[in-house]
C-alpha cells in the first residue's frame, strides 16, 4: 500500500519501492490559476531535499517546483512540458513531473498525509 | 489609506472575482474561468472590463484653452473634431513620459483619460501648467466600463440603441437608463469596442444588462494579455519617465504639424531624436519555444553583449506562445535580428519581431 504524502511546498510524493513520484497538488494549481509553462529536472541529475527541481509559470508569474526529497531524476513527464495545460486538468494523477531514486527514505517522515495536507492548504488559501 | 472600492465591487464578488490591490483600488484579476479562457472570450466574443479606476478628467474651455494644451500635448487640438479622440502622452521637459492618455474634444473642453497609477499626479501637473486657469474636474463620481471584442457592438447597440454607428476613436453622449453616458469606439485588448462614461450609481445595472445579453468580465489579468499581443503599452513597465515617445516607438501619435512649430513640452528633444535618431528603442519580442521572458529580464546579442531589457513579457493565449517588448540598443532593433534573453540564470534564443503579435481590423466605419 503506496501513501501519498505532501509538502508545504505544495507538492504531493508517492513511494513505490525506491521510486518517487512527484507532482504539484491540485490546490497548487488553483492558487497558480492556467499554468502555461513547465520547466523539469534533467533526468541523471541530483536533487536534494527542499531544493529547486524545476519551475511553473502561469500568465501571471514564475514560481519555482521543490522535491520533497532527495535523490537523482530517474524520469521526467514531457507531456506536461508539451502541454502544460495539462498540469491543470489532472495534477495528481497523470501530470506528475518527475520520479526520483530516492536517498534517504526517512526524508519523507517529515512529510505531510492527505488530512493534515488538506488543513494546511485551506489555512493557508 | 484604504483601498478604494469602484461601483462593481459587489458584481465582482458575486462573479467570484480574485482580487488584487492595483494603484489604490480593489479589482479583480480573473474570474472563476481564469485568465486564459477570459483571454479568449474577448478574442472570440465580447468582454467587460471594470477600467473605474482610471482618471476621468474634464477640463473646460474654449480656444484659449486649446492653444494652453497644444503647449502640452504634441497634438494638433485646433483641428481635432468634435467628439474625436487621440492617443498622446504627458510629458515632462526633457520629453520623459509621465502619463499615456487618451484625449477626446467634447462641446464644453476636452475630456482626458488617465492611467489610475498617475491620475492625481497628472491632475496636479496640468493644474500647475495651465495656472488654474480652468475648471477642472477629476470625476469620481464615474465608473468606466469598457466593452471589447467582436460581438460587443451587437450587445452593446441592444442595450444603448445606435452606439454602432460610432467610427473608431470617436464618441458621443447616448442615454442608458434616461442617464447621459458618454461612449467612445475604443480600448485595449487589440479587438472593436468600446469604453463607457457613466454615473457609479448605474455602472451595476448596465454591465449586468451587458452580462444577460452574453458579455462575460474579464480581469485585469486577461486585459494584460491582450493588450501585450495586441502590441499596447503598459505605462509604468514599457513606458515612464526615463523612456521618450520617440524611443517608445510611438511617434505616430506625434503630430507632424506641432513637430514643425515645435512649442510644446519637450519638443526639444523630441526633435533631436526624430532627426538624428535614439540610442534605444521599444521593439517585439519573440522567444523560441516556450520560454517566458518576463519584466526585467535581460537582453543579450550574438556576442554576448548586453543590448537591453525585456518591459514585458507573458504567454499570449491566442498566439498560443509566449510574447515580450523591450528596449533594446538601435543597431539591434531590426526584425528578425536574433537575441538571447536571460531566463533563470540561462540564455535563451529569440528574435526581434513587429508589433502587434495579433492584429486585427479595428472598425472604421458604422457596421
Amino acid at each position: 500500500m503506496t501513501e501519498v504524502k505532501y509538502s508545504k511546498e505544495h507538492e504531493w510524493i508517492k513511494l513505490e519501492g525506491d521510486v518517487a513520484t512527484i507532482g504539484i497538488t491540485k490546490h497548487a494549481t488553483e492558487m497558480l490559476g492556467d499554468i502555461v509553462f513547465a520547466e523539469l529536472p534533467e533526468k541523471g541529475s541530483s536533487v536534494e531535499k527542499d531544493g529547486t527541481a524545476g519551475v511553473v509559470e502561469s500568465t501571471k508569474a514564475a514560481s519555482d517546483v521543490y522535491t520533497p526529497v532527495s535523490g537523482e531524476v530517474v524520469d521526467t513527464n514531457q507531456a506536461i512540458v508539451d502541454d502544460p495545460s495539462k498540469i491543470n486538468q489532472d495534477p495528481e494523477n497523470s501530470a506528475w513531473f518527475f520520479k526520483l531514486k530516492i536517498k534517504d527514505v526517512s526524508e519523507m517522515e517529515s512529510l505531510m498525509n492527505k488530512e493534515d495536507y488538506d488543513k494546511f492548504a485551506k489555512e493557508n488559501a | 489609506m484604504d483601498t478604494k472600492k469602484t461601483s462593481l465591487y459587489k458584481l465582482h464578488q458575486d462573479c467570484n472575482a480574485k482580487f488584487v490591490e492595483f494603484a489604490g483600488y480593489q479589482m479583480p484579476i480573473q474570474y472563476s474561468e481564469g485568465i486564459v479562457e477570459e483571454h479568449k472570450f474577448t478574442r472570440n466574443h465580447s468582454g467587460i472590463f471594470d477600467v473605474s479606476h482610471m482618471g476621468q478628467l474634464f477640463i473646460y474651455g474654449d480656444d484659449e484653452l486649446i492653444k494652453d494644451l497644444e503647449k502640452i500635448f504634441p497634438l494638433d487640438l485646433e483641428n481635432l473634431k468634435l467628439n474625436h479622440s487621440k492617443y498622446s502622452f504627458l510629458m515632462d521637459k526633457d520629453a520623459g513620459i509621465q502619463d499615456d492618455l487618451i484625449i477626446t474634444k467634447i462641446r464644453e473642453g476636452f475630456l482626458i483619460i488617465l492611467n489610475a497609477a498617475c491620475k492625481n499626479d497628472d491632475f496636479k501637473i496640468l493644474k500647475d501648467l495651465l495656472n488654474e486657469k480652468y475648471k477642472m474636474v477629476l470625476d469620481e463620481n464615474r465608473s468606466l466600463i469598457a466593452i471589447q471584442g467582436p460581438k460587443s457592438s451587437q450587445i452593446l447597440n441592444e442595450v444603448i440603441n445606435k452606439v454602432k454607428d460610432l467610427n473608431f476613436m470617436s464618441g458621443n453622449w447616448f442615454l442608458f437608463d434616461n442617464q447621459k453616458v458618454y461612449i467612445t469606439r475604443s480600448g485595449y485588448t487589440g479587438e472593436d469596442g468600446f469604453e463607457i462614461s457613466i454615473l457609479n450609481n448605474f455602472a451595476d445595472k448596465l454591465t449586468r444588462e451587458l452580462i444577460e445579453k452574453g458579455s462575460k468580465l474579464v480581469g485585469l489579468g486577461a486585459r494584460d494579455t491582450l493588450r501585450l499581443e495586441a502590441g499596447l503599452c503598459l505605462y509604468g513597465h514599457d513606458l515612464d519617465k526615463d523612456k521618450t515617445p520617440v524611443e517608445a516607438n510611438l511617434k505616430w501619435a506625434i503630430s507632424k504639424e506641432r513637430i514643425s512649430k515645435g512649442d510644446f513640452i519637450g519638443s526639444d528633444i523630441i526633435i533631436k531624436q526624430l532627426n538624428n535618431g535614439v540610442t534605444k528603442i521599444r521593439v517585439g519580442i519573440k522567444p523560441e519555444g516556450r520560454i517566458i521572458a518576463r519584466e526585467k529580464t535581460k537582453i543579450f546579442n550574438q556576442s554576448d553583449v548586453h543590448i537591453g531589457e525585456i518591459t514585458s513579457g507573458t504567454f499570449g493565449p491566442t498566439v498560443n506562445g509566449p510574447v515580450a517588448m523591450g528596449y533594446v540598443e538601435n543597431e539591434f532593433s531590426k526584425k528578425n535580428t536574433k537575441v538571447f534573453l536571460e531566463v533563470r540564470g540561462k540564455k535563451y534564443a529569440a528574435s526581434i519581431c513587429s508589433l502587434p503579435f495579433y492584429k486585427k481590423s479595428y472598425v472604421k466605419g458604422a457596421n
